[in-house]
């Protein structure tokens, strides 16, 4: 195996990461505040819609964008006002949501199945580029690529050192304590929410004019859910969440070298196109079973914690419930 | 005071017309003509008996799994892998139909058994995998789904395709004897719509009337507590998710057996996520799945028409249900917010 | 600052939790607020510190009226409440939990942030590390991180709610001393809620007492102690009696248990207890005996030792072992882990029933429900569902749902919440179980409640346990020492800091 061709691989495994970078770091956004956003398979596959007819009729991939961002931003809303001001189950309201979006998708999107459309420009950052290994790697792609490469560094710089970011944990871990000290935990919630729906908008865009150019039925096929639980496989950490996407986009990479040499061609294709769910199940399993509880316990007591520390992550304490005044 | 009755009749009712304003929206942005369309719906639907047979027998599958997850929703689950279990419920009784050559009668009483048992087999995994390994059944159930869908397609591409070259087609159709038989011409088969109805008046007394039924409801409002007082859990929940899966997994049987006659990649169409929808409008009482299967049952089959008259994709037919469903969600929000409302200014007076 | 409170009225649906109460808090003063549990003592602070509006009545600033939506504005005037469960974020660190109500710029200053909470740690001797997880601190420890908040944003008024519940005898002193200072030399007034008579006589330079919503008198220090037990209860307490009891046979023996957990291991316990006998199980919330407790109930998992009930070695066992083996564990939670809300009370009873039919008899179950209400004094019918319940209805519906016959009983805080009348009741429903032959093991943190109501009493500190003391022969001063770690005898003004915990 040559170099040029690990670079290529590692920078096609950056770039096909990025629609699962992206939501899984705006599902942060809206968890960490205390939302759970479960529409987001149907979301991504609506917004991914929305911004191939909007740049294909228009022309314009800006518009495309900032479409799909609006629709992912819009049902993030529907989540948060059914969940905040209706106190509604946000399980059972981003469950009907995502066949919703998704049947709304395949509706909307029909006139659009298979048509060659535009596309994100290519564009590589000057100078950067240029660097051996990381330049190729980092930053030879389209805005979309960057884009979520900074989300990762905006998301936890916000959360963790600026004092806005604070009430955002806060309102997520206790809302009642940050009600005590001032906080709007409600209208906090509603704008997190939204702000996280955008960036799975965004997602959704990245895929139909970037990762997996156009449109066509089932597009999307299950991306939200895996991003869903590379929230909870990364601890709620925006480091940790990012470093689960790139190793799903990793696996998902040596997935499609085996399938293409000849010494795996007697496997069926099948197998290669749900392993990703399988993996999903088994990377949850790690992060919670209690099988790893009892490992963990036959090791002293120190490594055990600094392991439990750096591989598990504890959900926002207010997670998925109704914050009521008084 | 008769105002406000007024208003809550208004708003139990609210839903439904909200619901196709929407779908109306949608038909509009595609420039289509919503009146037009959903008589195309009705008229697919309804215009012959052949057709209400056709609607019937989509209700067969809905009313199962409906029935189903009334029991993993009373336990507090949210059996999301339905689909998965139809799959494998499917699998099983092809296996049968394939391999055992025997008269109608036990062959279909095999087919039967062994649909339940693959479904319950799978509905036990997502619940093995949450008892045992705390991942959550909606992921476990969806990552199943996704297994269960490599699972068939690979089996019709390869120990089980077609002797002349594998195809989206599926297997070959089944020996004569594992058909479930219809009703003359019409493609409806009575011995599954009986099926359905006793499935579904069995888990009715069975939620109402047994300890089992108790317990899975204990469970259901409060895991801890009904744990502290002596309710088994771990086997609890499984038997939950087995019966639901077992039930699944005979719609999956009556699916390939008195549908197709063959195996499909598409044996589960989705109808594990429709059954949800329908288990969330009943609010998981068995009485109400059979009315609201009918009426998702006569869109799925109205809506392909669509597709040939009027050139719109049959899609639509998911948007309403769905959105039934939401607006279910939000206007039950709502009048709950009205009361608290009412409560608080009566509190204040 | 002087606060009045003017004719306040709250009401919760039906029950008047404030019925016209009026107040005067003077500058540099401490003022104690002292009433039974549910006398309307937290209600009322809530209202003064703008947790809860009050439906009529004012609160007025030096004569000025004041009105306040929230506890943020409330704290704007100066007024600031400390909850008996501190308002904090657990999983975030000290420094971040300070910084997040005091610092609004958008980048908060880390640096002046930390200078300033050592700085006010040090005046006040609270040593707080500022990088270390809230969840990882006591109890004492998370309150004067709250305490350090309130002062830093310049909190006049200091309402502290029920504070010595769950800390240890050194954070009290200090805590007392802390309180003293910021009255007596800083001018500040501080609002002492409590149930605990000799905290009260102890600290406070007044005293008002509520019952049932309503003021029933008001004293200066010194106090007579006798007059305000009448102020609280309407009566003087007659003293309860120890009925002697023979133990019988060992039913729960313990020996070298370790139940290990991520907080605390709780280490090599040995106790054997006989029947008929009641051991309270004292200590910090944290400090193991709730792991202990829970560990006898075969619902922790153990590392080593053994558990042995009624002789047979139940260790490992799974949780339905010990309940046949005639093991019953009540949860302090009564409508988080006792009852399942939502249910009936015919439906808890039928539930309870482990061994009865597999098809459900409802007229049966709803007229063994209607007898068990009528003996256990339940105010409710088989079809109410247990929320509807009070505290202390629901508490007697879980004593009714026991087993008839038990070998070892054991409860968190039986009478958390409950007033006098009840939780008397409670105790007498425990006390015949014992006399039937029950062993009885309960925690509580009301270390009057522990020497009063137990033969013997067991001290947790660190997740380890004290050799078993006879509870006639301890004080409560003994018992706060070994709760904070210390021998007994130690002396009070060598105790500077708390022991560490967890």
């Amino acid at each position: 195996m040559d170099t040029s061709f690990l670079i290529q691989t590692l920078a096609s495994i950056v770039a096909a990461s990025t629609p699962v970078v992206l939501a899984s770091i705006g599902e942060t956004i809206s968890e960490k505040s205390g939302v759970i956003n479960l529409s987001l398979d149907g979301s991504i596959a609506l917004s991914a819609m929305t911004a191939f007819a909007v740049a294909f009729t228009t022309g314009s991939v800006t518009l495309g964008i900032l479409a799909a961002m609006a629709v992912g931003a819009f049902v993030a809303l529907v989540v948060a006002f059914a969940s905040i001001t209706l106190r509604q189950q946000q399980v059972a309201v981003g469950f009907v949501l995502t066949l919703l979006c998704a049947d709304l998708a395949d509706f909307l999107g029909t006139p659009f199945v298979r048509k060659p459309g535009p596309e994100m420009p290519h564009l590589p950052v000057p100078y950067l580029s240029a660097i051996p290994l990381i330049g190729p790697i980092l930053f030879d792609h389209n805005l979309f690529i960057y884009l979520s490469m900074l989300s990762i560094v905006a998301t936890w710089w916000y959360i963790y050192k600026t004092q806005p970011g604070l009430k955002l944990q806060g309102v997520g871990e206790r809302p009642e304590a940050a009600f005590a000290r001032g906080v709007n935990v409600n209208r906090l919630r509603y704008l997190y929410c939204v702000v996280g729906g955008a960036l799975v908008g965004l997602a959704g865009a990245s895929y139909s004019l970037s990762i997996k150019l156009g449109w066509s039925h089932r597009h999307t096929f299950g991306i939200g859910w895996i991003a869903l639980a590379i929230v909870i496989f990364g601890g709620w950490n925006p480091w940790r969440v990012a470093a689960g996407a790139y190793l799903f986009g990793l696996f998902k990479a040596l997935g499609s070298i085996l399938q293409r040499n000849p010494a795996f061609s007697g496997v069926p294709t099948q197998i290669f196109a749900s392993a990703p769910f399988a993996l999903m199940i088994f990377a949850l399993l790690l992060v919670s079973s209690e099988g790893v509880d009892r490992l963990l316990a036959l090791l002293p007591v120190r490594l055990a914690r600094a392991l439990d520390r750096a591989m598990r992550g504890r959900p926002p304490g207010g997670l998925g419930k109704p914050f009521v005044q008084g | 005071m008769r105002v406000s009755k007024l208003t809550d009749i208004l708003l139990t009712l609210a839903p439904l017309p909200l619901a196709l304003a929407f779908t109306s929206l949608a038909l509009l942005i595609v420039g289509g003509s919503p009146l037009e369309a959903y008589r195309q719906i009705l008229a697919g639907a309804f215009e012959s008996p052949a057709k209400v047979a056709d609607v019937v027998t989509a209700c067969v599958p809905l009313v199962l799994c409906g029935a189903g997850l009334c029991v993993t929703f009373t336990a507090g689950l949210w059996n999301v892998g339905v689909e998965g279990q139809i799959i494998l419920g499917a699998i099983f009784a092809t296996w049968v139909a394939r391999h055992i050559l025997w008269p109608q009668a036990p062959v279909l009483t095999l087919m039967v058994l062994a649909g339940m048992l693959g479904g319950a087999l799978w509905g036990m995994l997502a619940g093995l995998l949450k008892v045992y390994g705390r991942v959550h059944e909606i992921f476990g159930g969806l990552g199943l789904n996704y297994v269960a869908q490599g699972l068939v397609i690979w089996l019709i591409f390869n120990p089980w395709k077609r002797a002349e070259g594998a195809t989206m087609q599926g297997t070959d159709p089944f020996p004569a004897p594992a058909w479930m038989p219809t009703l003359g011409r019409l493609r409806v088969a009575p011995l599954a719509v009986i099926l359905a109805l006793a499935a579904l008046v069995v888990i009715y007394f069975a939620l109402r009337g047994t300890r089992w039924g108790l317990e899975l409801k204990a469970l259901g409002k409060n895991f801890r507590a009904a744990f502290l007082l002596g309710v088994p859990s771990t086997p609890r929940m499984l038997t939950a998710f087995a019966v639901c899966g077992a039930l699944a997994g005979l719609a999956g049987a009556i699916r390939c057996s008195a549908v197709y006659g063959r195996l499909i990649p598409e044996i589960s169409g989705g109808l594990g996520y429709l059954s949800l929808l329908v288990a969330l409008l009943s609010a998981y009482r068995p009485q109400w799945v059979p009315p609201i299967a009918l009426f998702f049952a006569a869109l799925g089959v109205g809506s392909p028409r669509l597709e040939l008259n009027l050139q719109l994709d049959s899609s639509i037919g998911g948007v309403t249900e769905a959105s039934v469903v939401l607006a279910v969600l939000l206007v039950n929000g709502w009048r709950a917010l009205l009361a608290r409302r009412r409560a608080l200014q009566e509190e204040a007076a | 600052m002087r606060i009045e409170l003017v004719d306040i009225h709250k009401h919760f649906g039906p029950v008047r939790a404030n019925d016209g109460v009026s107040l005067t808090l003077e500058p540099g003063a401490i003022h104690g607020l002292l009433g039974e549990n549910g006398a309307g003592k937290t209600t009322l602070m809530k209202c003064l510190s703008g947790y809860l509006s009050p439906d009529r009545g004012a609160i007025l600033a030096d004569g000025q009226p004041l009105s306040f939506a929230s506890p943020a504005e409330a704290l704007r005037h100066g007024i600031g409440m400390l909850h008996q469960d501190p308002l904090d974020f657990p999983q975030m660190r000290v420094l971040d939990n300070f910084l997040l109500a005091f610092d609004h710029r958008f980048f908060p200053d880390r640096r002046r942030g930390k200078a300033l909470l050592q700085e006010l740690g040090t005046r006040f001797q609270f040593n707080l590390d500022p990088d270390a997880e809230v969840m990882s601190l006591t109890v004492g420890e998370r309150q004067q991180l709250e305490m350090l908040r309130l002062l830093a944003l310049g909190a006049q008024v200091i309402i502290l709610d029920e504070p010595t519940t769950g800390i240890s005898a050194p954070q009290k002193a200090q805590l007392f001393a802390t309180l003293r200072r910021l009255a007596e030399e800083e001018g500040r007034s501080i609002v002492f809620v409590s149930h605990k008579l000799e905290e009260v006589e102890e600290l406070c330079h007044r005293v008002t007492v509520l019952r049932h919503g309503k003021v029933t008198g008001e004293a200066e220090a010194p106090f007579q102690v006798n007059r305000l037990v009448e102020m609280m209860f309407g009566r003087s307490l007659p003293p309860t009696e120890r009925v002697p009891v023979t133990p019988g046979p060992p039913v729960l023996e313990v020996e070298g248990l370790v139940v290990p957990s991520y907080q605390l291991t709780v280490e090599g316990v040995n106790l054997c207890v006989r029947a008929g006998e009641v051991v309270g199980l004292a200590g910090l919330e944290g400090s193991g005996q709730r792991l202990f407790l829970r560990a006898c109930a075969g619902l922790e998992r153990t590392a080593a030792g053994c558990i042995r009930v009624g002789g047979r070695d139940l260790t490992g066992a799974p949780y339905r072992r010990f309940l046949e083996a005639g093991v019953a564990y009540l949860p302090a939670g009564r409508l988080e882990e006792g009852l399942v809300g939502g249910l009936t009370l015919a439906e808890h009873f039928a539930l309870a029933e482990r061994r009865g039919p597999f098809f459900l008899n409802w007229a049966a179950a709803r007229e063994r429900a209607a007898a068990h209400i009528g003996r256990f004094n339940i105010v409710g019918r088989p079809d109410t569902p247990v929320e509807a319940l009070s505290g202390g209805n629901q508490q007697r519906a879980m004593l009714a749902l026991l087993p008839s016959r038990l070998n070892v009983l054991l409860m968190e805080h039986p009478t958390r919440g409950l007033d006098v009348e009840s939780s008397n009741w409670v105790w007498e429903q425990l006390l015949a179980r014992r006399a039937e032959g029950t062993a009885i093991l309960f925690i509580s943190a009301d270390l009057d409640e522990i020497l009063e109501r137990s033969d013997r009493v067991v001290v947790f500190c660190g997740g380890r346990m004290s050799a078993p003391l006879e509870a006639c022969r301890t004080t409560v001063e003994q018992l706060g020492y070994l709760i904070a770690g210390k021998d007994v005898g130690c002396e009070a003004g060598n105790v500077r800091r708390e022991t560490e915990v967890g």
